[in-house]
């Protein structure tokens, strides 16, 4: 206890502190912050939808526009996909590579069907006249969704390239580090994808 | 296949503008020429421009809101001059349209582009300096943030010669910045510009709170981080947990104005007062953004210029959390007039009093500093106690305007101009003035002149009283912001006092230059050999002036708050160590490569050149992908190198 320390009434002695941490949790914890900088981002979409919904400027309203059935499809696939995507990251970090390969694979498959059951639904929903500049509500809805399968394109272009790099380069640290920001991120998109299965379906939907 | 740009883009029927921009232009060419004839490209490249350094790109930042501060000043005193003359028959020399475009673009870049970069450059010199560690957390992230920022202002300077810029205001409300009001280029300036920009601060933000929390040196604990570390804790925070607002409000502008959807339109149910929402949303925190590192500026100033430990450390960093969290709650008391009925108004004026608490913590702990200290008054103290006096009248003045009644009255008038001038001039510019004073020796190894110095704070003082003083009178008078045209002629004389205060303003930037020009033509003489030029207390100052690339030969082990200070008392600061080789990350022009592109991405962007904009795209996707796939981003300085670097500071503290 020094004086400067002493000086300070009613400080209670702090537990010491050993000093920087390792490059795997600065990196990861880089990277955790930068999802929570997302999540603020989609939150400022989500707020424009919840503020716009009702907003349809005579046109459908989610009541009529939203196929549950298809919605349910794709929710499922995308929350298997954070499963498969887990247990490819404990097998690259027990360096089992050629078991990484078959759930990243397996990852790959159920987002791309999640990602092409959204650009169909789009499709329809474009077909039928409701495109984004039909009204605020449908403006929302296609910002919101789409952002989402915007990070989930991103993401499936990052997986080929991780599964390419650990080809090229094997499971080392470096290689490791990389893969876990890439599934945080992947396990980030599901949270954000409950929230828009809750808010914009299942709400909208009434 | 050039989208919207054609010859007609260039304004050659507006004179003020186009020589502004021939003058730009051959000052550009001239700083290139001077350059290639000294052959300094193979230097600026190897030691600034691809540098991963985080004392390289702080300063690299500092100087980029330095230059724009010039931009942003002229633009000022273009205004007060043209509102000094605009009085009944006379119009003035600048047209309307042209008005509009100054106005905005004199907002946008002094928050953005002054304020922003010094406040980021600052925080990105100083905090792993305080905080004892060898760089930020990614380096070369830091790099790319830099140069993000840069090409933000480039962008929205080259709305200067090609093409036009908004003329919405610096806040650019829907509906007038919809496409249906502003069909042109102006507003597709700023939102890219800013977008661009953003990406940059929030990646700085990011890069800093993860250094700080994750990188401190041995034996730091939270209570033991100097306040400028927790300001910029706070400040950071705020950063990632605001700019993507911002970046989430303009993307839906963008859309609107791209696409033809409808989240601020008048029609098919967007709306517009939920642009302004967010848009505040992010901008009440982004003015703690700016001011809390100022706050931090002032807290290392005062406590070294007095000769004492900081008075209230702990309520310092209290007060300090207080507005982070605080600073989330108020965003409402920017529109009162909107019309959301008294119980809201009535909620978040009282948060916006609330808020002014932790503020005046602050002041006093400050004061009680000073109080019965020895105090020096060196530039850097000037500037602080000058806070202390303008910031609490500008307090004021905020804690009235949060009284809803009365911003009824003085909504929208001059009142609140300067209001807020006397916050952002008197809190963050002052606080930036003395940092610039304070860690200019750390940074470049030498003292600023001290004469030209308080000569420039005495300018900047007065002038700004002159030219702010004057604008309370006149708002509460009832004049309006943003007028071309000066309706009332008794209105006169307090802007040719206001004129006058520019003008005073004006002179004190000309003695920073003087300052700067003497004290690099004497720099030999006022070399700061010790690395400690001011007796300060923080770790920044164990190291020498400028810090080797490594910053610490050895982390420093802390043990208390004021580390260097304990050191000093101990005389561990000048004993001689071992030395081990140390990793330094190696440079990358990654930063620029990413900038370029982002530059083309924004001004096709903004123009309609798509095909170029997805290539641009695509470049940038392809140079991260380059950049990801590489491993060996470090290169040693032996130990026999750091030996001898650390030998000739210590012959000198010795």
């Amino acid at each position: 206890m020094t004086a400067i320390d002493a000086a300070q009434p009613g400080l209670a002695p702090e537990q010491e502190y050993a000093g920087p941490s390792s490059t795997r949790t600065v990196v990861g914890y880089g990277f955790w912050i930068f999802l929570l900088s997302d999540i603020i981002m989609f939150s400022g979409l989500f707020a424009a939808y919840a503020v716009l919904w009702a907003n349809t400027a005579g046109g459908p309203t989610g009541g009529e526009l939203f196929d549950l059935r298809s919605v349910f499809i794709e929710t499922a696939c995308l929350l298997v996909s954070s499963y498969t995507c887990g247990l490819g990251a404990l097998f690259a970090e027990r360096q089992h590579r050629e078991r990484f390969y078959i759930f990243s694979v397996l990852t790959f498959i159920l987002g791309g069907a999640f990602l092409f059951i959204e650009i169909t639904e789009f499709a329809n929903m474009i077909g039928k006249g409701a495109g984004p500049s039909r009204s605020a509500f449908l403006s929302a809805f296609f910002t919101l969704v789409g952002m989402h399968g915007a990070h989930v394109t991103s993401g499936l272009l990052w997986q080929v390239y991780m599964v390419a790099q650990v080809a090229a380069k094997g499971l080392r640290p470096h290689v490791l580090r990389r893969l876990l920001c890439f599934s945080l991120f992947w396990h980030a998109l599901d949270i954000i994808w409950v929230g828009v299965f809750t808010m914009v379906y299942l709400m909208g939907a009434r | 296949m050039l989208g919207r740009l054609t010859w007609d883009a260039i304004p050659f029927n507006e004179p003020i503008p186009l020589v502004t921009s021939a003058v730009l232009g051959i000052i550009i060419l001239a700083v290139f020429g001077l350059i290639t004839l000294k052959g300094w490209w193979r230097y600026l490249w190897d030691e600034w421009l691809t540098s991963v350094d985080h004392k390289r790109i702080g300063a690299m930042y500092v100087l980029l809101g330095l230059i724009m501060l010039l931009r942003g000043f002229s633009d000022a005193i273009m205004m007060r001059s043209q509102q000094a003359i605009a009085i009944g028959a006379s119009q003035g020399y600048l047209p309307p349209d042209h008005y509009d475009q100054i106005f905005s673009a004199h907002g946008t870049i002094m928050i953005f582009f002054v304020a922003m970069p010094l406040v980021v450059g600052m925080m990105n010199f100083v905090v792993p300096l305080q905080l004892g560690v060898r760089d930020v957390a990614f380096p070369v992230l830091n790099s790319v943030s830099f140069w993000l920022t840069a090409s933000g202002a480039l962008l929205i300077n080259a709305s200067l010669v090609i093409g036009n810029f908004a003329r919405t205001g610096w806040m650019n409300y829907p509906p007038l910045s919809e496409l249906a009001f502003s069909p042109d280029v102006g507003v597709d300036y700023y939102l890219w510009s800013l977008q661009i920009s953003g990406v940059g601060t929030l990646l700085a933000g990011i890069n800093m709170v993860t250094t700080i929390l994750k990188l401190r040196a041995p034996g730091m604990t939270y209570f033991r981080m100097p306040v400028f570390c927790w300001t910029a804790l706070a400040s950071n925070m705020l950063i990632i947990a605001a700019f993507p607002v911002l970046t989430a409000t303009f993307l839906m502008l963008l859309l609107d104005r791209n696409l033809g959807m409808h989240f601020f339109t008048n029609d098919a149910g967007g709306s517009a007062m939920m642009y302004v929402n967010l848009f505040w949303i992010w901008g009440h925190p982004e003015v703690y953004i700016l001011v809390l590192p100022a706050f931090g500026v002032f807290s290392e100033v005062v406590a070294t210029f007095s000769g004492k430990a900081l008075f209230g450390y702990r309520s310092m960093v209290l007060a300090t959390l207080a507005i982070c969290v605080l600073s989330f709650t108020v965003w409402l008391h920017h529109f009162f007039t909107m019309g959301a009925g008294a119980d809201v108004n009535a909620f978040f004026g009282i948060m916006s009093m609330i808020i002014a608490v932790p503020t005046g913590v602050k002041i006093f702990n400050w004061l009680f500093t000073m109080f019965h200290g020895r105090v020096v008054f060196e530039p850097p103290m000037l500037w602080s106690i000058g806070f202390m006096v303008t910031f609490v009248i500008g307090g004021m003045t905020g804690v009235l305007l949060a009284v809803p009644p009365v911003d009824f009255v003085v909504h929208n008038t001059v009142f609140l101009v300067a209001h807020f001038h006397n916050v952002i001039i008197g809190g963050v510019l002052f606080g930036m003035m003395a940092g610039y004073n304070y860690w200019f020796p750390k940074v470049f190894g030498f003292t600023l002149d001290a004469r030209w110095g308080k000569a420039s704070f005495w300018c900047w003082f007065l002038g700004f009283y002159l030219a702010f003083v004057p604008l309370y009178l006149l708002g509460l008078m009832g004049m309006p912001r943003r007028l071309q045209h000066i309706p009332d002629p008794t209105w006169e004389p307090l802007l040719w006092v206001a004129e006058l205060g520019s003008v005073v303003i004006f002179i004190g930037i000309l003695c920073q230059a003087a300052q700067l020009y003497v004290s690099i033509r004497t720099r030999v003489s006022r070399r700061d050999r010790t690395g400690d030029p001011w007796n300060a207390r923080t770790l920044e100052w164990s190291t020498a002036s400028p810090p080797p690339p490594y910053n610490f030969a050895v982390m420093p082990n802390v043990e208390t708050i004021d580390a260097f200070w304990e050191m000093k008392e101990t005389g561990q600061h000048a004993a001689r160590q071992t030395y081990e080789p140390i990793e330094v990350p190696r440079n990358t022009p990654m930063g620029l490569i990413t900038a370029f592109f982002a530059v083309i991405i924004g001004f096709c962007g903004i123009w309609h050149i798509w095909w170029l904009a997805v290539l641009g795209l695509l470049a940038v996707v392809v140079t991260a992908a380059i950049f990801g796939w590489s491993e060996h981003r470090e290169s040693e300085i032996s130990a026999a190198e750091i030996s001898r670097i650390e030998d000739a500071r210590l012959r000198a503290v010795g």
